[in-house]
């Protein structure tokens, strides 16, 4: 059984309606951490020692949160600005993370057809998430394709139940260790066929 | 008593008492004046609303005293007691002793025979539990070094009442059987022989100690269970009358019986409820003893010889005190506290009143003398309170100022940025994390025992008061960056701001306001930073009471900054509108808009008219945006 990280940021989260049923859907999951940045970390003062602990007793490491001008809530960077620290988790020594594995659960306002170079975010998902690739790259993890609810304002509440229902099976099979990276590195996201 | 006549003896008793407490109350006389007052007014040499009967009403009323000391008990958890039995035995020994000598001293160099002088001084040692503690408490001095050492002695002096009354049959000039008619001391075990007056006195202490730990509690569970109050407090009352009967059935004081019982029961749940249930009873009895004291002062024998009369008042008021302050300074008491002391329990007590009857029958004072000291007894009771207003007035104040008077100390020149004013809790800690930091600072503070303290922790801070612009000039105001304004006393902090302003303005002052009438006149005044000394926690509380209310801890955060931040921007401008229209309707009018426009700021309605910066993370304009049209921006 593989031990899964769920990195949580949403800055204001009783307003949300995706993210939270998302998290509700994976909240209580056996062998699943969840940690809310926000709520762990009101003054953004991020405990770094506490978090490379819990990054170590985990395999699988999963930032979940809305996509905000393309990247991630400002905690989250603050979180990696401080923890991914040269010589624990990238350089000279630095191995911690090796092997593990990295994914984004992400919610967009965007239809997915707005992320190609014809639409009107110019960019795919997958291009967009370029530095947090290589961010896990150069930690010596493996990124694995991004999980994207799309369409966030207007989807009904049966899809966005679908939604949960997909990444609660997904963290399942990751945990139970049905998917191999191989499975999984060939796809542009995991979003299943709704 | 017929019941006519009780009703109008209690009804001349409680006029006076309302008349007069409240006026001595008024004038800073504290209640037992009042009550002594009362007393003498009503009494036989005044008005003579009451006559002989004084006398009866006293015994009465010396319960009142048995049911203080009850209280006094169940405020002391035997802990503490334990922990007094150094002063007790200490002081109180050598208070009665000590006093002893030095009035039987004064008697027989007065020809008093000398057994007389002993007998008086052993009883004029005594000194008024009722008049101390009473007076003690109502300034709030228990607690103090003072108090405690008072009730140390007095309590001693309750023990040494019981040998006292063995003692004073053998003073006597001429073999004489002394009457058993007394509420302390005397009771039907006098006529048994030694061994089992022994065995009955150490029964009877068992008893209540045993009694108050096993059988009390359950009696009182029982009794709470009917939910009657007045059974309660009947259950209250009936307790310690027992305990003062058994007690004089036995021959022990009933005063120190009560006492063990109150402090046997100062553990038990039901603390305070007693407390409250008896306090109004013995307020009463106390204030009615008192008025039979004033009423008993012969008013004919003193102004047959008043100026002998009033010497000897003086004169063992004198020397009581004299033994007292000596005692409290040789037990370590600083100046003040001993002067305090000798001030509360220089007067007779009224346990006098009782040896005295027992003296005088069993012969071993005459009974003009007897007279003549009951009657000094009674007026050097009056005396105290007017000691105790002297001492609040003129020499506390005084005593203090020469404490204040150490000289600043020597601070060698340094070159810290930051000057502290003021080390107590909060400059202390704005000190720490300075320096923890590795910034010095440089630490001025006026309460000397503070300095020494810290100064023994190792930490470097002078005595000095800021307000001085010399000791500004030697604490390197000249080359400091920060001046940090932490003290609490709120007219100096001021009157240092001007005096900064004026002489150092390059020095950015940071200050600690009580309040925000305290911060608008440091707005005024031009302090930089204005800290309201609680406003920080306050809203540290406030926002863990969101959190726990189920606010994420983010946005409970943010919520309290944003109070802040209006907050303190508002104080500024608030403090114009105070200043100028300080009388008027205008400040409530402008307080009212300030907090409409806050209430606004964090209504979380769409028509919100000042948007605060996070609302960015509020998506529904976006939604209603998508909604409306096609997908235009990337936040989701």
């Amino acid at each position: 059984m593989k031990r899964i990280l769920v990195l949580f940021a949403h800055p204001r989260l009783r307003r949300s309606r995706i993210q939270r049923a998302l998290a509700d859907a994976v909240r209580d999951m056996e062998g699943v951490t969840f940690h809310d940045l926000y709520e762990a970390y009101p003054d953004f003062y991020i405990n770094v020692p506490r978090e490379q602990e819990l990054l170590a007793q985990h395999d699988i490491i999963i930032c979940q949160h809305p996509f905000y001008w393309y990247s991630t809530p400002a905690i989250l960077k603050q979180w990696e600005d401080l923890v991914l620290e040269h010589g624990w988790a990238y350089g000279q020594g630095g191995t911690a993370l090796c092997d593990k594995w990295w994914m984004h659960v992400m919610s967009t306002g965007g239809s997915a057809e707005t992320y190609c170079c014809a639409g009107q975010n110019r960019y795919t998902i997958r291009q967009l998430l370029a530095p947090l690739e290589q961010t896990a790259m150069l930690c010596g993890m493996t990124f694995l394709p991004p999980l994207v609810v799309h369409s966030s304002f207007r989807i009904s509440d049966l899809e966005l139940h679908e939604h949960a229902r997909q990444y609660r099976l997904l963290l399942q099979k990751l945990r139970d260790g049905q998917l191999t990276a191989a499975d999984l590195l060939g796809a542009d996201t995991l979003n299943l066929e709704l | 008593m017929h019941l006519e006549s009780f009703l109008a003896q209690a009804f001349i008793y409680l006029l006076a008492a309302v008349v007069s407490v409240p006026v001595a109350k008024r004038l800073g006389m504290g209640s037992v004046l009042g009550y002594l007052i009362a007393g003498a007014l009503i009494g036989p040499f005044a008005m003579g609303f009451i006559g002989k009967e004084g006398q009866d009403v006293m015994h009465f009323a010396e319960f009142g005293v048995v049911m203080m000391l009850f209280l006094v008990g169940l405020e002391l958890q035997p802990k503490l007691l334990w922990r007094l039995r150094g002063p007790v035995l200490g002081m109180g020994g050598a208070q009665v002793l000590g006093t002893g000598a030095v009035i039987a001293l004064a008697g027989w160099a007065m020809q008093y025979p000398g057994k007389q002088a002993i007998a008086a001084g052993l009883i004029l040692a005594m000194s008024s539990t009722a008049i101390a503690l009473q007076s003690l408490a109502e300034k709030g001095l228990m607690k103090t070094n003072a108090g405690q050492s008072s009730f140390a002695i007095l309590l001693f002096q309750d023990l040494a009442v019981i040998p006292l009354l063995a003692v004073l049959p053998l003073l006597s000039s001429h073999a004489a059987k002394p009457e058993a008619e007394h509420a302390h001391g005397h009771g039907f075990a006098e006529n048994l022989p030694g061994w089992q007056q022994a065995l009955l006195t150490f029964g009877a202490v068992a008893l209540i100690v045993g009694g108050g730990r096993y059988l009390i509690r359950p009696i009182f569970r029982y009794i709470a269970k009917t939910q009657l109050r007045e059974m309660f407090t009947a259950t209250a009352l009936l307790l310690v009358v027992g305990t003062a009967l058994l007690m004089q059935a036995v021959g022990l004081s009933a005063a120190l019986g009560t006492f063990l019982a109150g402090v046997v029961l100062a553990e038990s749940e039901f603390r305070h409820e007693l407390e409250s249930d008896l306090e109004p009873f013995k307020g009463l009895l106390l204030g009615i003893f008192f008025i039979a004291v004033g009423a008993s002062i012969d008013f004919a024998l003193v102004a047959s010889q008043p100026g002998e009369i009033a010497l000897w008042i003086a004169g063992m008021v004198l020397l009581k005190g004299i033994v007292l302050f000596l005692v409290a300074r040789f037990s370590g008491l600083c100046l003040p506290e001993s002067l305090l002391m000798a001030c509360a329990l220089s007067q007779g007590g009224e346990f006098c009143f009782v040896l005295f009857s027992v003296a005088q029958s069993g012969g071993a004072l005459p009974g003009a003398l007897a007279n003549k000291l009951t009657a000094v007894v009674a007026l050097s009771m009056a005396v105290t309170p007017i000691l105790l207003l002297i001492y609040e007035k003129l020499l506390h104040p005084r005593l203090q100022k020469r404490e204040n008077e150490r000289e600043a100390d020597a601070i060698p020149e340094t070159d810290n940025p930051v000057l502290i004013a003021g080390y107590g809790r909060f400059g202390h800690i704005v000190g720490r994390l300075l320096a923890v930091n590795g910034i010095e600072s440089t630490v001025l503070d006026l309460d000397s025992e503070q300095v020494d303290f810290l100064r023994r922790m190792g930490m470097k801070l002078f005595y000095g008061d800021a307000s001085r612009l010399d000791l500004l000039h030697s604490a390197g105001a000249a080359k400091a960056k920060l001046f940090i304004l932490a003290i609490d006393d709120e007219e100096k902090s001021l009157k240092i701001i001007e005096t900064v302003k004026h002489q150092f303005p390059h020095l950015t002052i940071l200050a600690r306001a009580s309040g925000r009438l305290h911060a608008y006149e440091m707005v005024r005044r031009g302090a930089h930073y204005i800290y309201r000394e609680t406003l920080g926690s306050s809203l540290d509380l406030g926002t863990e009471a969101l959190r726990l209310l189920g606010i994420p801890a983010h946005e409970a955060h943010h919520a309290a900054k944003k109070f802040r931040d209006f907050d303190e921007g508002n104080i500024r401008c608030m403090a114009e509108v105070w200043f100028e229209h300080k009388d008027g309707d205008e400040y409530v009018n402008a307080a009212r808009d300030q907090i409409a426009e806050m209430e606004k700021l964090f209504a979380v309605d769409a028509e919100v008219r000042e948007r605060p910066t996070d609302e960015a993370w509020d998506t529904e304009s976006l939604r209603r945006e998508a909604l409306g049209e096609e997908d235009s921006a990337p936040n989701s």
